[in-house]
């Protein structure tokens, strides 16, 4: 029987090691798995590497970890959403390193990760500061710049409901970079609002398939 | 020419005359700030798309008190609504509408713009302020058409439209059209042409405030807007 379904948090990020590169879901606060990356801090992990669209919201989940020190780096397209203040502060003293990445890049880096691709060409950034050392070239008249993918150790990721075969759907704009970074994860743990009975869920509208899914667990 | 005192746009009105030219069934994608403002002022007759890079086409205005969701936001992070016909996908599906040129209009604010087209709206020099590029290079790469909002001059008085950009670039020759508070602004092949210009401004004193040569279009416009 297959069964994704773990009890608890601590169950749920189990595993995860010092320097491990960690993909968050979320565009700000709206589908970030909050609870998720705050069960981090209680398994005493270090040296992380987050990638996320932004840096953290207030003080709650990737915020918090960066204020108690957890995070080296962050690969994220806008560190300066909503309320910034625990990455401004870490940013502003030297204690993160911060890769900016293209919005729409970070996506195909972490779906080309997903999918198996080596790196692929991209026109975002040509002839800009984001392309600097990085192989460009010319095809069909056109320059772009070469980009290559980003795996995650672990992706953390916010759905609304799931099953435990770790089929998912979700809820309005909360879907954003959640379903792209599940199938970049070598362990992706999804925390989700309700579990329902398998086939429960309209197949046609399932948006994550089992198959992107390690673990799930219910944070209500 | 007569050169009284020019009466510049408000930011309101600079939104309301952008949102004039948004075209009949346009698939639209609205910037932060003050590009934001134009889905405010799209004429009731037209049906346009706005789609928003968090993965949301058909975005509707801001929710009536009482109806707010917090899981349906805009590039903003300010909430919104859906409508009918909108759907929702994910972010490599915005981004594929933005890079594969599905969006036939993006408009955006700026910093500064070059003659040649070239777009400088992500990093100002201050080196101890992260910096934060977002989708922007993303909708200036791939959309359709980039037109851009901004204040033809900076707080001190100083041209924000520039030979060269004295920031870094966001990318290369991609602004088509420039609606600033004292004029529109189409850049062609030819360089600068000036097609509206607010009352009591020649194009000497436009001129004044602008870095690269602009040329008057014979058929030329006053530019107004209504109190918006």
């Amino acid at each position: 029987m297959i069964d994704k379904r773990v009890r608890d948090l601590a169950a749920a990020v189990a595993g995860i090691q010092d320097g491990a590169t960690v993909l968050c879901g979320g565009f700000g606060a709206v589908g970030e798995p909050i609870a998720l990356t705050e069960a981090l801090l209680p398994l005493g992990v270090k040296e992380l590497v987050i990638v996320a669209n932004n840096a953290g919201t207030g003080e709650t989940g990737i915020a918090r970890l960066i204020k108690e020190g957890r995070v080296r780096k962050v690969i994220c397209s806008y560190p300066r959403t909503t309320d910034p203040r625990e990455f401004e502060a870490a940013y502003k003293t030297g204690k993160i390193e911060l890769e900016l990445v293209p919005q729409g890049t970070l996506s195909e880096r972490l779906r080309a990760a997903g999918a198996g691709i080596g790196a692929f060409y991209t026109p975002t950034g040509v002839g800009t500061r984001l392309a600097e050392g990085k192989e460009t070239r010319d095809i069909d008249g056109k320059s772009y710049v070469l980009e290559k993918p980003i795996r995650g150790d672990a992706a953390l990721i916010a759905a609304y409901k799931g099953d435990r075969w770790g089929n998912l759907v979700y809820r309005k704009s909360a879907r954003n970079f959640n379903p792209v970074m599940a199938a970049a994860g070598v362990l992706t743990v999804a925390q989700v609002s309700e579990i329902v009975e398998l086939g429960a869920l309209d197949p046609e509208a399932v948006v994550t398939p089992g198959i992107f899914v390690d673990r799930v667990v219910v944070v209500r | 020419m007569s050169e009284n005192t020019p009466k510049p746009l408000s930011r309101r009105q600079m939104a309301w005359r952008a949102a004039q030219d948004i075209p009949d069934g346009g698939y639209v994608n609205l910037g932060i700030g003050l590009p934001t403002l134009c889905g405010d002022y799209v004429p009731k007759d037209r049906e346009i798309v706005f789609h928003s890079e968090n993965g949301i086409l058909g975005m509707g205005p801001a929710p009536q008190k009482g109806q707010e969701d917090p899981d349906l936001i805009n590039a903003g992070k300010q909430l919104v609504t859906l409508l009918p016909g909108g759907s929702y996908f994910h972010h490599n599906d915005a981004f594929l509408m933005i890079r594969g040129g599905h969006i036939d209009l993006a408009l955006m604010g700026a910093l500064e713009v070059a003659a040649n087209g070239d777009l400088a709206n992500w990093i100002t020099n201050d080196p101890h302020a992260p910096p934060g590029v977002g989708g922007a290079m993303d909708l200036a790469a791939g959309a359709k058409e980039v037109r851009i909002l901004l204040e033809h001059t900076t707080k001190e008085g100083g041209p924000r439209i520039r030979k060269a950009c004295s920031y870094p670039l966001t990318a290369k020759a991609c602004v088509k059209r420039i609606y600033t508070n004292l004029a529109v602004i189409d850049v062609t092949p030819d360089g600068l042409v000036v097609r509206e210009m607010v009352e009591g401004l020649g194009l000497a004193g436009l001129q004044n405030l602008t870095e690269p040569t602009l040329t008057l279009v014979n058929d030329w416009k006053k530019l107004t807007a209504p109190a918006v």
